[in-house]
């Protein structure tokens, strides 16, 4: 579904270079969870994936597929199946859920030949999914992550990708800032939402979220590169372990 | 500003205006250029009392004195190309003076621009229950409902018509909010105002339905000066709504009316408006100048004068609908929306004047600004002496499109009454690219990104529209930030 070759990322602005050569294969129904310290370039890696502006990459490539991410627009790709559950969800002032929601839904089935929701149907689409992570019904009055709390907004990414179904779900930090009764809750949304035909890349910094979701393949990303892969148990080594033994020196070059 | 944002907005500056059309109906002008004949012509056709004439005739000696001083207003934000006043043409009519009693009897062409504009008049008559007074140039050519509204006592007519069947209620009122010696462009519309609205709710009457008009330049170097009167007796309550297009023209073209209302004790008057006037091209030819002075006086206690305004169209936009609040208890509300691209200038607000006791204002504006185009709110709250306890509360939410587009608050305070209680708020921002890259990144076009969020940041403005006028306004606003190439 989703293969990344030797991809090579620098920031637009100064020419920094974040991503050194990722290479990672993703099959549907497998759940890849990416790990790493601080400043490894995960949050980069899922950004390029989506389409963030501000972002060159020089070398590598990113086939979704059969076809050519990069070449994408942002908007199409989220048509195609991809979706960015964010790590900082963005507020959009007077923006009610429902109209939000509604938009998008009916961009994305409208791109996949699917008959566009009347507005009883998406309500009650709604009102379905938001019990998967436990959002009050009456969001769809709210304004899109307006005066949410930390915990609601992460639950909101969720519930926007149990509304869109998507094939490929990249999920930034989703559990970062929560408290161990809504990470819970997120973590059994997203289980409900696993299936054969759709991947799920998690980016964490923590392995606890993993305890929850259990993961098919566990990558570590250090400066740039992935240094390591292996099943589950390579993330609890790290939560024993730390980063440090995975750091490149300069004479041992670590390979996966 | 990232390069796909800048390319959206010059697509929005360079998309064509929707309602550029033009209507070949054969029209009965005056001569180009203004005089005391003029005057004389234009309150002859429209076969006038001696009074209006002598008033006219005073509004244009007043305006001459004023052209001679060179005294057109030039405190605005605004850059205005000297008009000459010669070229414009004051008077231009349908040929076919409507004494009508159905639609089908009104130009079937009419019809069709109408239908054009999206404004099927007869199944608004038959769905809505609203009310329209048809403006085509100049003169009313369809005035409907005016049956039921009888039955109630509401007087809703051409303001010609007004002044042949109810003289006397024209005599006492006109003039008595914004004066023919208010301000230039006031003079101006005082000295040729052709026609326009007239509305009198009798007392205790809620009025049936909302009151409806729309305007329309439709010749070409037409000036139009309406007039429109308001009057809500004790205890009344009426709703009118104003909006207007107007086909594209290369020459500018003036626009200057007035409207005053007056609220009796108890009375209750909401008046909306959506101005779409021809904007002009990109690079700033062409386009109305809309100079409008707008003002209504909660004469009795208890009172209110609500104004709700969308304005997205025009060159030039100057236009502050206020409300004196002479009656104690009174209250004056000003929500507004003003969208400005390509080189349109907007520079709007509202003058809340205090004069009664307890009396409360509440201001809400919302500037657009994309394009080249500046956008300005400017805005007076004044507490006179008498005006114990009044209350004000101003908010004032710019927000831009783009690096190149101007945003600009000026409020004015004059307090003179300690125990005045005056709130204002002020916020300026960018329409996010993170906020158009979420959007994005859930499957919606860019485009579509900025409309929903252009919608959100007027969402209060507009829900105080009238229902029908609300989804109206969604969709001009819709079709503004559209680009042409999609």
């Amino acid at each position: 579904m989703l293969e990344i070759k030797n991809l090579h990322v620098s920031i637009e602005d100064d020419g920094t270079e974040i991503l050194k050569g990722v290479t990672l294969t993703v099959n549907a129904g497998e759940v890849h969870a990416i790990m790493g310290p601080n400043g490894s370039g995960k949050s980069t890696l899922a950004s390029v994936l989506a389409g963030r502006d501000g972002y060159v990459v020089t070398e590598g490539s990113v086939i979704y597929k059969g076809v050519d991410l990069l070449d994408m627009a942002p908007d199409k790709r989220a048509r195609e199946g991809v979706f960015l559950a964010f790590q900082y969800p963005v507020e959009l002032p007077g923006v009610s859920m429902a109209n939000f929601l509604r938009q998008a839904v009916n961009s994305v089935r409208e791109h996949r030949n699917q008959k566009v929701l009347s507005a009883m149907e998406f309500l009650k689409l709604m009102k379905e999914k938001a019990q998967l992570v436990q959002l009050d019904p009456s969001l769809k009055q709210r304004a899109v992550n307006e005066g949410f709390s930390g915990g609601e907004k992460k639950r909101n990414e969720i519930f926007q990708l149990a509304m869109l179904e998507p094939t490929l779900a990249i999920l930034d930090e989703t559990d970062s800032g929560l408290d161990i009764d809504a990470l819970r809750v997120v973590s059994e949304g997203i289980n409900s939402l696993r299936s054969s035909d759709r991947a799920f890349v998690i980016i964490t910094h923590y392995q606890r979220l993993l305890d929850y979701v259990i993961p098919d393949f566990v990558h570590v990303l250090v400066d740039g590169r992935i240094v390591e892969s292996g099943g589950k148990e390579l993330a609890l080594k790290l939560e024993d372990q730390g980063y440090d033994w995975l750091k490149p020196t300069e004479s041992d070059p670590i390979t996966a | 500003m990232s390069s796909s944002d800048t390319k959206y907005l010059r697509e929005v500056e360079s998309s064509e205006y929707e309602h550029g059309f033009f209507t070949d109906i054969e029209a009965d002008k005056a001569p180009v250029g203004l005089s005391e004949e003029i005057v004389r012509f234009i309150s002859k056709k429209k076969e006038e009392p001696e009074w209006l004439l002598e008033w006219r005739l005073k509004a244009f000696k007043r305006f001459e004195a004023l052209v001679d001083e060179h005294a057109t207003p030039e405190w605005a934000h605004l850059t205005i190309k000297e008009i000459d006043f010669q070229s414009i043409c004051y008077y231009s009519a349908p040929i076919q003076r409507p004494s009508l009693d159905s639609l089908d009897e009104v130009d079937p062409q009419i019809i069709e621009t109408f239908n054009r504009l999206g404004i099927p008049l007869a199944e608004q008559q038959r769905l809505t229950g609203v009310a329209v007074d048809v403006i085509m140039d100049s003169v009313s050519v369809a005035t409907t409902f005016k049956a039921e509204l009888a039955e109630k006592g509401v007087i809703f007519c051409s303001f010609s018509d007004a002044v042949r069947d109810h003289p006397d209620l024209v005599k006492k009122y006109m003039g008595s909010v914004v004066p023919y010696t208010d301000n230039f462009y006031a003079t101006l519309n005082s000295a040729v105002f052709s026609d326009g609205s007239f509305c009198y709710i009798p007392p205790g009457v809620h009025c049936p339905m909302e009151l409806s008009t729309y305007f329309r330049i439709n010749e070409a170097g037409t000036g139009q000066f309406e007039r429109t009167l308001i009057i809500a007796d004790e205890g009344s309550y009426v709703s009118y709504l104003e909006g207007c297009t107007a086909p594209q023209r290369d020459e500018h073209q003036l626009h200057a009316a007035v409207v005053e209302i007056i609220a009796h004790k108890d009375a209750e008057v909401k008046y909306s408006t959506i101005q779409n006037w021809y904007p002009g091209s990109e690079e700033g030819v062409g386009g109305v100048y809309n100079f409008v002075t707008k003002r209504g006086i909660c004469s009795g206690s208890g009172s209110k004068i609500s104004w709700t305004q969308l304005e997205t169209g025009s060159a030039i936009t100057w236009k502050y609908p206020s409300v004196i609040l002479k009656g104690d208890n009174s209250i004056g509300e000003f929500y507004s929306v003003a969208f400005t691209k390509g080189r349109q200038q907007a520079d709007t607000g509202t003058k809340m004047i205090h004069i009664g006791k307890n009396t409360r204002s509440t201001i809400i504006s919302k500037g657009i600004s994309g394009g080249r185009s500046q956008n300005s709110y400017r805005g007076l709250v004044k507490i006179q002496k008498s005006a114990t306890n009044a209350r004000n509360f101003s908010q004032c939410d710019s927000m831009l499109l783009g690096d190149r587009s101007g945003a600009h608050t000026f409020p004015y305070l004059e307090i003179q009454n300690s125990t005045a209680q005056v709130e204002h708020e002020a916020t300026t921002s960018r329409v996010g690219e993170d906020q158009i890259f979420y959007c994005k990144q859930r499957g919606i076009s860019e485009i579509d990104a900025i409309k929903l969020i252009v919608n959100g940041f007027c969402k209060e403005i507009l829900a105080q529209l009238p229902m029908e006028f609300a989804v109206e306004a969604q969709k001009l606003l819709a079709i503004e930030l559209e680009s042409s190439v999609g």
